[in-house]
């Protein structure tokens, strides 16, 4: 099916038809044997790099697009669609550059982001822990100085291309003071002493892996610290808010994805002699599935294009992070259940997208926690 | 050197193709039109041999209505240098004669060194340009090629034909159609896309290349498609999941139908 976009200018228009047209020839395909087979597909990564989608909305003169959110998050949903652990993989790597190239220094920046946003590397985020997740400001992993810079020891948890990523951006304490004594640091898969752990085995985003991230005394050079001493946990919370941004933009893809397999299904299978499609009690289900993709979009897209004129976003992220993914468990549930029989069995994809939706509802805060950030600034705090 | 690619907008191979019942010629409104992605083997080709060869231009050319410009600036978003499009409406309903003779006489006003082009086309499915244009041009013609390499003036081609596998040589300038299996056509980078705004395209009209307009078009096709018949939906399909039998079930249906 075709989605119906805005989108700012032509060469936009060209971006999404070459990933859509990408993603339906390279990456659906792909998708079913690789999410049973828990592969993750570091070729196709290395692809998209070369087609220059792992540094959209970053300044040009680092080598990235200059894109404004509003097409990089279409392009998120495009690839999510066709594949979603390719699409949160994308999201999760353009997070993980976001601190470098917000807070960077001057030589930081011209030092290692053009890597990072080049194509060749592939990026992770650490923020959670073991024992911290939705009170992430709770996290223990140290960051003690040393002779020259820091040395950090902890273990962060639920790293999204934990093992596979080329570089890491940790938030670690640097004192006791709360949320104001974590600060960010950005580290390289072959620094000594980071290991990652075996990924977990997850119920979807097989392909995708999700592993702890071990840091035994792990030596960081002063210039390794992004912004100011304790001012990781602002750093994390600004990612957040363009992460969560991703995380919609994934759940729409998928929620698209599902409403594609079961629009397709109604229209050809036929029962009593007449297709599905012809049934009310189905075609109204698809209609309500339609209606709330297309609001889930225009959701994301609300706040997407507030963030690209400048404006605060912590309250729309959070809430187009609640709306799509809970949108998107709505819609795979319901594409089962159009499909039926057919819907439960790994023949066709819903079931594996109703499994992949759930996660979306967990990662990046949980959707209580977009609740708990929602209801917040509904009373003016932060 | 300089390489021309023929590409060919074509709908989109995922969609329905309809001919327009007014004159049997194909209803371009009826699907999205997309570049024949057999030509985009010809621009993969040709975008390597100007990486091997360092001094080369690639030129696109392309005849069709308004729309075969999105097929030229795809082909632009790869990496080629320039694109040429031969628009006129009295081209409608043209056979594959006429558009050799177009592209013919279009490829000599660019000048050329080597054409590529697709075996043949996902629409008409003819898979006769290659040799047409050869013999229109009076240059040599290498049809089918899954290899091709140029060195000064010297052109070798590996051929795949049923029966075997030719290695052919010539002398530039030549006509060389290739296959599928040739390369990997890459995709666009973001930054291919915003450079295509900026590189040269023409246009060119029949009265630009010396056509006359009575040369060419439906009323001047060698053959004629009187009637046409939808296709007739798809019977009962029988799904065979291999439980390690799954071959001499295959065996059994077709014998069971009498192909085998």
């Amino acid at each position: 099916m075709n989605v119906e976009r805005t989108l700012p200018t032509p060469e936009a228009r060209e971006l999404l038809e070459m990933v859509r047209e990408f993603g339906r020839d390279e990456l659906a395909p792909r998708a079913p044997g690789a999410e049973r087979d828990a592969a993750f597909p570091r070729d196709v990564f290395a692809k998209i790099g070369g087609m220059g989608l792992l540094g959209l909305p970053y300044a040009e003169e680092h080598g990235g697009a200059g894109l404004p959110y509003e097409v990089f998050l279409q392009v998120v949903e495009e690839l999510a669609r066709s594949w979603l652990t390719v699409g949160l993989g994308v999201s999760v790597h353009t997070l993980s550059c976001f601190g470098l190239a917000r807070y960077g220094t001057a030589d930081q920046k011209a030092r290692w982001l053009p890597k990072m946003l080049g194509g060749s590397e592939l990026g992770a985020y650490c923020l959670s822990e073991p024992d911290s997740g939705s009170d992430a400001a709770a996290l223990r992993t140290r960051a003690t100085t040393a002779d020259d810079g820091y040395r950090l020891d902890g273990t962060k948890a639920w790293i999204t291309h934990g093992g596979v990523a080329d570089f890491y951006t940790v938030m670690a304490r640097t004192s006791d003071d709360g949320a104001r004594g974590i600060s960010c640091f950005l580290l390289f898969s072959d620094d000594a002493g980071l290991a990652a752990a075996t990924p977990e085995h997850k119920m979807g985003l097989r392909a995708s892996p999700t592993a702890q991230v071990r840091l035994d005394g792990v030596a960081v050079a002063a210039n390794r610290l992004i912004g100011e001493p304790g001012h990781g946990f602002a750093i994390a919370l600004a990612a957040l808010d363009t992460g969560r941004l991703g995380i919609a933009a994934c759940a729409v893809g998928l929620a698209q994805a599902a409403l594609d397999v079961a629009t397709d299904y109604a229209g050809q299978r036929h029962q009593f002699g007449r297709p599905l499609r012809d049934f009310e009690g189905l075609s109204f289900m698809l209609a309500d599935m339609a209606t709330g993709v297309e609001a889930a979009r225009a959701l994301y897209l609300a706040a997407a294009r507030r963030l690209d004129a400048g404006q605060p976003v912590t309250k729309q992220a959070a809430m187009a992070k609640l709306f799509c993914s809970d949108l998107a468990m709505r819609v795979t549930i319901d594409a089962v259940q159009v499909l039926g029989g057919y819907g439960y069995v790994e023949d066709y994809p819903v079931e594996r997208y109703m499994r992949e939706a759930k996660a979306l509802q967990i990662v990046e805060g949980t959707n209580q926690v977009q609740r708990l950030v929602i209801s917040r600034q509904l009373y003016g705090q932060v | 050197m300089k390489i021309v690619v023929c590409v060919k907008q074509v709908p989109d191979t995922w969609s329905e193709k309809r001919l327009d019942p007014a004159d049997q010629t194909l209803d371009r409104a009826a699907a999205d039109g997309v570049i024949d992605e057999l030509d985009t083997y010809a621009v993969e080709e040709a975008l390597k041999l100007k990486e091997s060869l360092g001094d080369a231009t690639v030129v696109v050319l392309a005849m069709g209505p308004a729309g075969a410009a999105e097929s030229l600036r795809k082909a632009l978003s790869m990496g080629a240098d320039e694109a040429v499009h031969i628009v006129d409406d009295a081209l409608h309903g043209s056979d594959a004669l006429a558009t050799s003779l177009v592209l013919a006489k279009a490829i000599e006003q660019i000048g050329y060194d080597l054409v590529l082009l697709g075996s043949e086309s996902t629409d008409a499915r003819m898979g006769v340009m290659a040799a047409m244009l050869a013999e229109r041009l009076g240059v040599p013609q290498a049809t089918l090629a899954s290899g091709v390499a140029v060195d000064g003036t010297s052109l070798r081609v590996t051929r795949m034909t049923s029966a075997a596998q030719e290695e052919v040589a010539a002398t530039l300038p030549a006509v060389v159609s290739v296959l599928e299996k040739i390369n990997e056509p890459r995709y666009p980078s973001f930054k291919g896309i915003m450079a295509a705004k900026s590189k040269p395209t023409s246009t060119l009209s029949l009265a630009d290349l010396g056509i006359d307009a009575s040369s060419v078009g439906l009323a001047a096709a060698a053959t004629k498609v009187l009637d046409s018949t939808a296709r007739p939906p798809r019977g009962e399909r029988t799904i065979i999941k291999d439980d390690g039998d799954a071959g001499a079930r295959i065996a059994d249906f077709l014998a069971s139908r009498k192909l085998l």
